[in-house]
């Protein structure tokens, strides 16, 4: 069973993740605890954003060296041509990368453009000023959404199949997915978008709830990937929803937003209205969807910061007490953010869906 | 607001579309399409299973009903069967009963009749024998008496002064 195989490979990979990475990265016992502090901020900081290569973990060697383990993944860049090489040339920004006749250095996360010496310069609010290419890495964050994406198709084509063979009755673990796919064709998209409409936007929203609920898992797994807590994403994924929305828009919809009043006032009687009224709808076009974008990227990010901070604090007291009281606040901290992983990941399908509502609906005319 | 700006990565952006996309039209095409399209189709054949199921037990009631009332009318029927067939007997029965009185009173009669005949016949015939014999007797007696003219001579003159003539 090739199923049963993936199933100890991603249990193995969890565990000792798990066990291993939240204390070679904190235990750095000898440190002041001033230091300590900022290096879990620091920490915590490095986590929220995304990187060069998959790490691990990575600890401090005797030589006062960090040492990182990790799988390095592939830089592209745009720079008067394609440039792709490893993340491993970049050595976490402590050395420059020689690739053809161009040098890269990574500083605060990002790649710029430098000298064969690796010169940065910056300006006096201390923004780095060097040349930035176009930068299409595949990054810890496309590494996870790829592997999501492998998951989920590996997931629900297997779901897909067991419907023809098993005539009709999902086996294994389609049984615990098919009452979620239901769910959402009868709680979210039937309701909000109506019967007869809803069956075009389903593939959107069940593969953004999908999406986003095993991201936001996967987020809480010692991996340390934080992708549904990045604004890049949780923008591309509300842009969707945006265009959706407009390009499925009927002229009820359109008619909506700039003639909101219709028919019930004399035509000369509505234009001092619409001087506020239709620019408040044609905003809220953008809003609906940037309260999205917002809502996904505050809550991801706002867990990751807590939880991290709490695990951080049992390193910070290292008292008999203080220690297992950070340690069960994580622990409670972790179980709720079980349950927000699955509420974003709802509340945004939800309120996708009610937009479709919006875009999709056709009333008789008054 | 400035550092969220300042850290939006493009390539981020750019490949999460990719991926979003390329994951969307795929599983649409190989997962999405054939689970709704199986659960739909589940839920129609469930839909029709029980409507049938409902329009079965309502015809196995009007069979029921049905059958009821055939047995209740053959019931009926062979009580009605039965009835008739008593009477009928009961009717044959005194039937036969009259005929064969009247039969027997007829053959009666008819015997009674016959004896009478067979009566008047033998009365008649005895009468005629005793008649011969009686004059046989008394041919033979006379015969006898006349047998010499003495005796001739003296009935004669016996029966003259019998009859005495005056």
């Amino acid at each position: 069973m090739p199923s049963a195989l993936n199933k100890l490979l991603l249990f193995i990979v969890f565990t000792t993740a798990f066990f291993s990475a939240p204390y070679s990265l904190f235990a750095s016992d000898n440190e002041p605890s001033n230091d300590l502090k900022t290096e879990i901020k620091e920490y915590i900081s490095h986590h929220l954003e995304d990187s060069y290569d998959f790490s691990l973990f990575s600890y401090t060697n005797d030589e006062n060296e960090h040492v990182y383990i990790g799988i390095p993944l592939p830089v592209i860049l745009w720079d008067e041509g394609l440039q792709i090489f490893s993340s491993s040339k970049l050595h976490h920004g402590t050395s420059v990368a020689q690739v053809g006749d161009n040098y890269y250095k990574l500083d605060h996360g990002k790649i710029y453009k430098t000298d064969a010496l690796g010169t940065l310069t910056y300006d006096e609010s201390h923004h780095t000023i060097n040349a930035a290419p176009l930068d299409l890495s595949i990054t810890k964050g496309v590494a996870s959404m790829l592997l999501i994406a492998f998951l989920m198709f590996w997931l629900f084509k297997s779901l897909a199949k067991t419907y023809s063979i098993n005539k009709g009755v999902p086996a294994g673990v389609g049984r615990f997915f098919e009452p979620i796919v239901l769910y959402i064709r009868d709680e979210i998209a039937r309701p909000n978008i109506g019967d007869k409409k809803h069956g075009k936007y389903m593939s959107f929203l069940l593969t953004v709830f999908f999406f986003i609920w095993f991201l936001n898992l996967v987020g809480l797994t010692p991996l340390g990937v934080n992708v549904t807590g990045n604004i890049a994403v949780t923008f591309g994924l509300a842009l969707l929803t945006f265009v959706i929305t407009n390009f499925t828009g009927t002229k009820d919809y359109w008619l909506h937003i700039f003639d909101p009043l219709g028919g019930s006032m004399k035509w000369y009687a509505k234009i001092p209205l619409y001087i506020i009224l239709i620019p408040i709808e044609v905003l809220g076009i953008f809003i609906k969807p940037f309260s999205l974008l917002i809502r996904l990227y505050a809550n991801m990010q706002a867990g990751h910061i807590v939880l991290m901070s709490l695990i951080g604090l049992m390193f910070i007291f290292k008292s008999w007490l203080g220690s297992p009281l950070s340690f069960g606040l994580a622990f409670a901290i972790s179980l709720i953010e079980l349950l927000v992983a699955l509420l974003q990941a709802y509340i945004f399908t939800m309120l996708s869906a009610l937009y479709f509502g919006f875009a999709a609906e056709e009333h008789e005319h008054h | 607001m400035e550092k969220l700006i300042s850290e939006f990565s493009v390539g981020l952006f750019f490949w999460q579309t990719v991926i979003f996309i390329g994951l969307l039209f795929i599983l649409r095409k190989y997962a999405w399409g054939p689970i709704l399209t199986a659960v739909n189709d589940r839920e129609t054949s469930i839909k029709d299973a029980l409507a049938s199921a409902v329009a079965a037990r309502k015809e196995m009631e009007n069979l029921q009903s049905d059958n009821q009332r055939i047995l209740k009318e053959a019931r009926a029927e062979k009580e009605a069967l039965l009835k008739e067939a008593q009477s009928t007997r009961a009717q044959l029965i005194s039937a036969a009963k009259e005929e064969a009185q009247a039969e027997a009173q007829k053959i009666l009669s008819q015997a009674q009749e016959a004896i009478q005949n067979e009566k008047r016949a033998a009365i008649s015939e005895l009468r005629e024998q005793v008649g011969s014999i009686a004059m046989d007797i008394a041919e033979k007696v006379l015969k006898k008496e006349l047998e010499n003219n003495d005796k001739q001579v003296q009935l004669i003159n016996q029966l003259l002064q019998d009859s005495d003539l005056k």
